[in-house]
């Protein structure tokens, strides 16, 4: 075990000499991957938070309107309760299947181009 | 409440029987895959790495679904209806952050703790000082919850209403918890989570389909029957606002929980930690993917069982069985199985807190070995490295006699309510600092200690000065006061959690600490965290189980 001084994991201490960080940060390849990954991860955060917020902000000022029966007692707030809970079992879904097919093959070239594949 | 009797029917000498044999079991198992162990920090803090997706996503369910989620959100919903809904709604959607902006580039960043990312480029000692400082706090409210659920469980189940008695049991928890903790470390630890998970997830799931079958698997004629049982105040089980919705500052309260809630999980400590235990990104992908699914079927679950102890149970009997609110899943199935089901349920409870007080103890003790002992007191001499996990060791056991003594002192605290703090300060002083050495170019060392000490105290100040400490009013009922200070009243902010304020400050804090320091970040650090972060470049091997 070595110092911790740098904190990356010791045993890639040796390696990290090698790499030239700024030249793989500025390749196209690189810029690719990041501006696929923050144009796809940060809007769908907006997006499962602004819905998740608009749930929580009418359960708390429009309860009227949640509980409206729609079907025996089963009423809006539950509905778009339990809509929640759909949405982020597709937004995970989407997101894997798109992360998959996306970011591992491009982040799988620089590893091989960087001689550390896997 | 010390003169609570257990519940009627219980079978205390059952219990402690069932809850034995699964502590027997798990030890055995704790051991057995503790043969190969080796001595250095990466086996004792994550397995080595060697977990797959799979095993570690149910260990994250375990370690996730504590005692506040099945007996605390059960009895929310069975007592407060819908407004209990929304704290299983908060937990699951709070996954999407971890899973989008986190637990990737976490896994490719770090190495132990979460000290390791917040201190990558920035300047070592004072950052991870900071990062171990709220990591400490945060495991220390997490742990308080469920040590205080501990407590309610023994008056419940073992029929124990002596409070030195009680106590005892909480001391005898806490003692097989530094066991896991010292035998297994992080390998043992973790499959006790899982075989936990395993268990939780499937009793939950029987209790589920057996109320279900009750009411001919018609959802809608079960909530109806909450709604009977409930009396006068039944019709309101269904709909929002019948715990918060009273007065603007409640509604106001509702909306800094559901904050608090979705921003906290990812700034979990011992859940980030739990990413570290699999090789690489993806398999960090595939652990949140299945933690996703069966957190979100157990909550889909305990809907039903919150409604069905509801209906079933009712709640005037809930609130007079010891425990309260705590106890309506263990009275759920008793109605339902009799004395065995209600046994097996207990044992799980228990076999639940056990898992996640394990969890938390060794993320606390890692932080505070790797970050504090070894790079902050020792400055990372090599030598240094060989005592580490000596001192995580002696740690996770100072932790376990903390856990144990603030588990008698908070015993009879509500435990959903606990933990909704604990997830307050995560996303006050943990989660703003994440996100910007992640994905902030610019953040620097004065942003970080910013962002992480002023949200750190100001999520404190918010709580100590809130209703939550003292003020509420009296109930007539009970003659006492819902705050944790009898008879006095120094809160000054209205809102029991402090999410809204905290989280937004937070935030702030660290763009002004940033912006307003001349620190340059060194040169490259930005670009090397970036390109480790997204590609997985040079990220250690695992360790073949």
């Amino acid at each position: 075990m070595s110092t911790t001084e740098s904190p990356p994991p010791e045993s890639t201490e040796a390696r990290t000499e090698l790499h030239d960080w700024d030249a793989v940060q500025s390749s196209p390849e690189f810029q690719r991957l990041r501006s696929r990954l923050r144009n796809f991860v940060f809007p769908v955060t907006g997006l499962f938070l602004v819905w998740y917020l608009l749930y929580v902000l009418l359960a708390s000022y429009a309860p009227g309107f949640m509980s409206v029966k729609v079907l025996g007692n089963i009423n809006i707030g539950l509905i778009f309760g339990l809509l929640q809970i759909v949405s982020t079992f597709a937004i995970t879904t989407w997101y894997v299947r798109w992360a998959d097919r996306t970011i591992d093959p491009l982040s799988q070239e620089l590893r091989d181009e960087m001689g550390d594949g896997k | 409440m010390t003169l609570a009797a257990g519940i009627e029917g219980s079978n205390p000498i059952l219990n402690i029987v069932i809850f034995g044999v699964f502590v027997a079991i798990t030890l055995g198992i704790v051991i057995y895959v503790s043969r190969r162990r080796t001595a250095g920090a990466a086996d004792f803090y994550t397995a080595g790495g060697g977990f797959s997706g799979p095993q570690n996503g149910i260990a994250i369910s375990g370690d996730y679904l504590s005692a506040a989620s099945f007996l605390g959100i059960a009895g929310a919903i069975a007592l407060n209806g819908y407004d209990g809904f929304l704290y299983s709604i908060g937990f699951l959607v709070a996954w999407l952050v971890a899973l989008l902006l986190v637990a990737e580039l976490l896994r490719n960043t770090g190495k132990f703790t979460m000290g390791d990312v917040l201190a990558f480029r920035m300047r070592q000692r004072p950052v991870r000082a900071a990062a171990a400082t709220s990591t400490l706090a945060v495991s220390f409210f997490y742990l308080l919850a469920q040590m205080a659920g501990a407590g309610g469980l023994v008056a419940l189940l073992l029929d124990i209403s002596d409070k030195t008695q009680q106590g005892i049991v909480i001391a005898v928890v806490g003692v097989v918890m530094i066991a896991y903790v010292l035998i297994g470390g992080m390998r043992g630890t973790t499959w006790v989570q899982i075989i936990k998970a395993v268990l939780l997830i499937a009793g939950a799931a029987v209790m589920t389909v057996w109320v279900m079958a009750l009411y001919g698997f018609n959802f809608s004629a079960l909530l109806g029957d909450a709604v009977a049982k409930g009396g006068a105040a039944g019709e309101a089980l269904l709909n929002p606002g019948k715990q918060y919705g009273k007065t603007g500052v409640s509604k106001l309260d509702f909306v800094s929980l559901g904050l608090a809630l979705v921003l906290g999980t990812a700034g979990l400590p011992h859940i980030l930690m739990r990413f570290y235990t699999v090789p690489t990104a993806k398999e960090a992908r595939r652990s949140v993917v299945w933690a996703i699914w069966l957190i979100g079927l157990f909550y889909l679950f305990t809907l039903v069982l919150g409604y069905g102890a509801g209906a079933l149970v009712g709640p005037d009997a809930i609130k007079k069985a010891p425990g309260g609110a705590n106890s309506a899943a263990p009275l759920l199935a008793y109605q339902l199985g009799g004395t065995l089901l209600l046994g097996i349920i207990a044992a799980v409870a228990f076999a639940t807190i056990l898992a996640v007080v394990a969890g938390l103890t060794i993320t606390a003790s890692a932080s505070f070995a790797h970050d504090i002992y070894l790079n902050v007191i020792k400055k990372g001499e090599p030598g240094a490295a060989n005592e580490e996990v000596k001192v995580a060791r002696i740690t996770a056991v100072v932790i376990g006699i903390v856990a144990i003594v603030g588990g008698i002192l908070a015993n009879g605290q509500n435990i959903a309510f606990l933990v909704a703090l604990a997830f307050a300060v995560a996303a006050s002083a943990n989660l703003p600092t994440i996100l910007y050495s992640l994905f902030w170019k610019r953040f620097n060392t004065q942003g970080a200690l910013w962002s992480i000490y002023g949200g750190l105290a100001i999520t404190i100040v918010l709580i100590v000065f809130s209703p939550v400490v003292s003020g509420k009013p009296v109930d007539a009922a009970t003659g006492k006061s819902a705050s944790m200070l009898q008879g006095v009243d120094f809160h000054w902010f209205p809102l029991d959690n402090p999410g809204l304020v905290s989280i937004p400050l937070s935030f702030l804090l660290g763009y002004l600490g940033t912006v307003l320091s001349k620190e340059k970040p060194p040169a490259g650090k930005f670009a090397e965290m970036e390109v480790r972060s997204l590609t997985g470049v040079g990220v250690e091997k695992a360790v073949s189980h």
